[in-house]
């Protein structure tokens, strides 16, 4: 614990863009794209993986990043809240969040999207129990998940209508 | 003249339920209990609120009392 | 299927609809900056060295060896804090929170606090600190606390508001009393009479995110503060008083803030950040682990009550008894006064007697959680009405009807109420489908209802009209849960232009009049009155320059859908834009500023519903279907109202069925985690269903309550109700987690 940590580089792909970043070999991957590469956006809640605020796509597969060593990341590809919209339009899970008042403080927001485009993208029509339990990794104190239940429903409804 | 309602707290010290008294001010009220029963002026006063009519007021040692009132003194509000 | 009714208001063109909140963006694209997310120059990290005991007494504190570790910038103890003897109690208490003296009181408080160049080491260096303590014999519950020979945590505490005065120290800070009527002559008038006792455990507030702030102080006695709290100008006060510094010293300026409850009402990191910084020299960021947010910061107080109510068998309430002790965890401050002044408040009742008891345990101090104290008292009092409604045979509801306070009727903590919509909540309720439709088979079906007060208070508003004839409002509020769209409507409206043009700010401590805390509800009335004034303000100044230009009277020009007319019509309308444009010539820059210490707040009532499944076997709950109504006077932005409503219906179910701060026997907390300290989940709900009833409240220009608080205070009993009717076992104790519904369900089996 004392000790300092060995660093290593570690060379992976996030939000589409081929990154390098000096890596703490006992740091997580949370503080890694908080800290060191300054995305922000991907939150810490609790740093056990109980929360989901830090939830990111790690192979499309949705992660907490505060449950993965930063050298893990090595060659992996990662999406974070950073890279969900595109430049000229929000991906429908944000617009539907957006409209349908989904949030409140906002802070589980990134990882409630990131969870929701990781179910959408594997089941374009999920029922709304396969959503809540999907969701069932990201706590949300403020909204009583209602409005993000309906939002992750209108907004599977609107990317079939555009599929 | 005014109607000013003690708390049951307040009626320890008192002794009485309400009393009817000339005040067109909290501060000249808050003055007037005090030298009636020494020391219920910092009880009245310190975290205190008073209803005037009903209407709660936070901070009201400034306020005028109108001419008929029911005054209350109760616990100031705060909130999550 | 939901029941959002969208109530409209005549005339009202975007007060009442539902636009996209202006931060909303920025906080779906990752781009909103909360506590934890600011990075200075230059800057350092921090980390607390916290105590493993609940009761001790500091021998000694060695940094020397911490000090040497690598990275390790500044060390601060208690030493380094100002002394408190010349602080009021509450201040002192409150220095004495923030960082240990001589004795540590919780498990979790501070005893020191280390500035590093890593976290990482930052955390070396606190655990390398060596603390020497005595151990000290701790208490952990109201019964502990309050037995003749307790451990005493506050040698010079003497109970407050007994006559006459204790002589002697105790545990218990102070009582509150409230009382009316002749008790033995309500119970003499009552058919049925019923006796019960109830206990609590302290829950969490658990917003997501936890308590963080930055600082940089600088040599000249001042500092910068980034803060994540419900109120930027009472951190800064709070900070300055226990650090004795005067409050304008430190400009503090208001991150995002992700969830607070009330829990981001108080200090607890600032004024450490602020030394730190100061010895370092370097800014400071000081951010809490999940687990620290636990031990250290604002659970709401434990309970312990006994109620004894009688009733008439035409469902008059004849007489209510009830006796409440509170934990306030190691300082004085339960919010067992409100609790004390909600208990009755949606009830007219002539005979009472309210005591309640304000005693410091071992455990961290509470902190206001959601309408402080209601859903406490509550739980006892809506308990108690369901089961009086069941002894003489009464609809739950028709019961309330025909007790429920009014206008004209006054409230027990003294007042009469003015115009008040608790009757109209339990008339939504009653005409609902949810009520109408029957009880499903194997489920049980539970009501009650609650009352806060809302609260006004300082709020100050300027709002700036821009070259472009666009819009900006400055608050220092705080904006927890959408409360810039609420004020971005008001401005709207009274501009009489598209919503989208008016953009909402909340300004430093330096930019903006001292406003209190995003808390009490207060924000959408208070803060909201002071936006719709300084923009009457500008209307007037806007018609003023109208006149000016059409070389008028100010009496021939009227503000008409934004724009400015003359009554002639002979004159073409001069639109915000075109006065904007044209300002320069017209007297100059159109900005005004209201500041207000508001007034006039309306109280707030809630009836709930539920109907939910028990599983025998396991003693799980599952909440199947919930309505709330809310009397929200107005309703500016209903997703948001909605939302409120949802939210604090859910923290209740929570509270209600799972939550709870588990003690070890060594005063040690045993579930510091989420995984641990479960709270609701998206799979264990259902969807809440809202009936926003709206009573407007005749002090406001919008007839705004407020909506924060009060949906958290029914839902504990209205679900007790409803496992009653579905086991036939009355849970008296919360949670009812299905540990303790099952050992109910076992003992209701061997009867």
């Amino acid at each position: 614990m004392n000790t300092p940590h060995t660093k290593s580089v570690v060379s992976c792909t996030i939000n589409g863009n081929a990154t390098q970043f000096l890596a703490d070999s006992g740091g997580t991957l949370l503080n890694a794209l908080r800290d060191d590469i300054g995305l922000t956006g991907v939150k810490e809640g609790c740093g056990t993986g109980d929360c989901g605020a830090c939830s990111i796509l790690v192979e499309d597969r949705v992660t907490c990043a505060c449950l993965i060593f930063a050298p893990e990341a090595e060659g992996a590809t990662i999406v974070t809240i950073e890279g969900l919209a595109e430049a000229d339009h929000l991906h429908p899970l944000q617009e539907t969040f957006l409209e349908g008042a989904a949030l409140q403080c906002g802070v589980c927001t990134p990882g409630f999207l990131m969870a929701a485009k990781a179910l959408l993208d594997k089941n374009p029509d999920p029922t709304e129990t396969e959503i809540r339990y999907a969701l069932a990794g990201n706590l949300c104190r403020c909204t009583g998940y209602d409005k993000i239940i309906r939002a992750v429903q209108d907004a599977a409804e609107r990317m079939r209508e555009n599929a | 003249m005014i109607t000013v309602k003690f708390s049951a707290t307040a009626k320890a010290v008192t002794g009485e339920d309400e009393i009817t008294v000339e005040a067109p001010t909290v501060r000249r009220l808050v003055r007037l209990l005090d030298e009636r029963w020494p020391g219920l002026g910092d009880q009245l006063t310190e975290g205190m609120a008073v209803a005037i009519n009903g209407e709660i007021i936070p901070d009201a040692l400034y306020e005028d009392i109108p001419d008929g009132a029911e005054v209350h003194f109760i616990p100031a509000i705060g909130g999550g | 299927m939901t029941m959002t009714e969208d109530p409209t208001t005549p005339g009202y063109k975007w007060v009442g609809t539902r636009p996209i909140r202006p931060d909303g963006l920025d906080k779906v694209t990752g781009k909103a900056r909360f506590g934890a997310d600011l990075i200075l120059p230059n800057m350092v990290e921090a980390a607390v060295l916290r105590s493993r005991h609940a009761h001790a007494r500091i021998l000694s504190i060695d940094t020397a060896a911490a000090l040497e570790m690598p990275g390790v910038q500044a060390i601060i103890t208690g030493d380094d804090f100002p002394p408190t003897d010349d602080m009021a109690p509450g201040d002192a208490h409150q220095a004495v929170k923030v960082m240990a003296r001589d004795k540590v009181l919780f498990e979790g408080h501070p005893v020191a606090a280390v500035a590093a160049t890593s976290r990482a080491e930052a955390q070396a260096a606190a655990k390398a600190i060596v603390v020497t303590y005595e151990q000290l014999p701790h208490v952990l519950t109201v019964d502990e606390a309050m037995a003749d020979g307790a451990p005493i945590l506050h040698d010079d505490l003497i109970t407050a508001n007994v006559d006459p005065a204790p002589e002697t120290a105790s545990n218990i800070a102070s009582r509150a009393f409230f009382e009316r009527g002749d008790l033995d002559e309500g119970f003499a008038a009552a058919d049925a009479i019923l006796e019960r006792s109830y206990t609590t455990k302290p829950v969490h507030q658990g917003y997501i995110e936890p308590h963080a702030a930055v600082a940089d102080s600088g040599q000249n006695g001042r500092a910068n503060l980034w803060v994540s709290s419900q109120g930027h100008f009472d951190m800064r006060t709070m900070t300055a008083k226990v650090l004795g510094m005067s409050a304008s010293k430190i400009k503090a300026t208001p991150a995002e803030i992700g969830g607070g409850f009330g829990g981001k009402t108080t200090i607890y990191l600032e004024p450490l950040a602020v030394l730190l910084s100061r010895k370092a020299n370097r800014p400071v960021r000081v951010v809490m682990d999940r687990d620290e947010v636990f031990m250290a910061t604002g659970p709401t107080s434990g309970s312990s009550m006994k109620i004894k109510m009688g009733i008439k068998n035409d469902g008059t309430i004849t007489a209510c008894d009830l006796w409440m002790a509170f934990e306030a965890g190691a300082f004085p401050g339960s919010p067992v006064g409100a609790a004390s002044m909600t208990a009755l408040a949606c009830y007219d009742v002539d005979n009472f007697r309210i005591e309640g008891f304000d005693v410091v345990v071992n455990k961290p101090k509470v902190a206001a959680y959601r309408a402080p104290g209601a859903p406490i008292s509550a739980f006892a009092v809506e308990s108690m009405i369901d089961e009086l409604a069941r002894a003489i045979d009464m609809d739950p509801i028709e019961l309330r009807l025909a007790n429920a306070a009014k206008e004209g009727v006054q409230a027990p903590y003294g007042p009469v109420f003015p115009r008040i919509g608790f009757i109209e909540t339990l008339e939504a309720i009653r005409d609902s489908d949810h009520y109408r439709s029957p009880v499903p088979e194997g489920q049980g079906r539970g009501l009650a209802s609650g009352f806060w007060f809302n609260i006004g208070g300082n709020s100050v508003a300027t709002v700036n009209v821009h070259a472009d004839g666009n819009v900006s409002v400055i608050t220092g509020s705080p904006d927890i849960g959408g409360s810039r769209s609420s004020m971005a409507l008001f401005a709207a409206e009274e501009f009489g232009i598209d919503v989208e043009r008016v953009q909402p700010h909340i300004a430093d401590t330096d930019t903006i009049g001292d406003t209190d805390v995003t808390g009490g509800s207060r924000v959408t009335l208070a803060t909201g009155k002071v936006v719709v004034e300084a923009c009457r303000k500008i209307v007037t100044d806007l018609c003023r320059r109208a006149a000016k230009t059409w070389d008028c009277e100010i009496e021939d020009v009227e503000w008409v859908q934004g724009h400015a007319q003359h009554v002639s019509g002979t004159e073409s309308p001069l639109s915000l834009a075109d006065l904007a444009a044209n300002a320069g010539r017209t007297g100059g820059p159109i900005s005004a500023t209201h500041a207000e210490n508001v007034r006039g707040a309306g109280a707030g009532f809630s009836t709930q519903l539920v109907d939910l499944a028990v599983d025998e076997e396991t003693g799980q709950t599952s909440i199947v279907r919930y309505t709330t109504a809310q009397d929200a006077g107005k309703a500016i932005h209903p997703s948001y109202v909605e939302g409120q409503m949802q939210g604090g219906v859910v923290q209740g179910i929570g509270w209600a069925l799972n939550e709870e701060y588990i003690h070890r026997a060594d005063g040690t907390l045993d579930n510091p985690s989420f995984l641990d300290y479960r709270i609701p989940v998206a799979s264990d709900l259902p969807m809440i269903d809202t009936i926003v009833v709206e009573v407007p409240n005749p002090n406001h220009p919008y007839g705004v309550r407020g909506v924060g608080e009060v949906g958290i205070v029914p839902p504990m009993a209205a679900i007790a109700n409803a496992i009653d009717r579905a086991t036939d076992c009355r849970m008296e104790h919360l949670p009812m987690s299905p540990v303790a519904l099952l050992e109910a369900i076992n003992e209701r089996n061997a009867d």
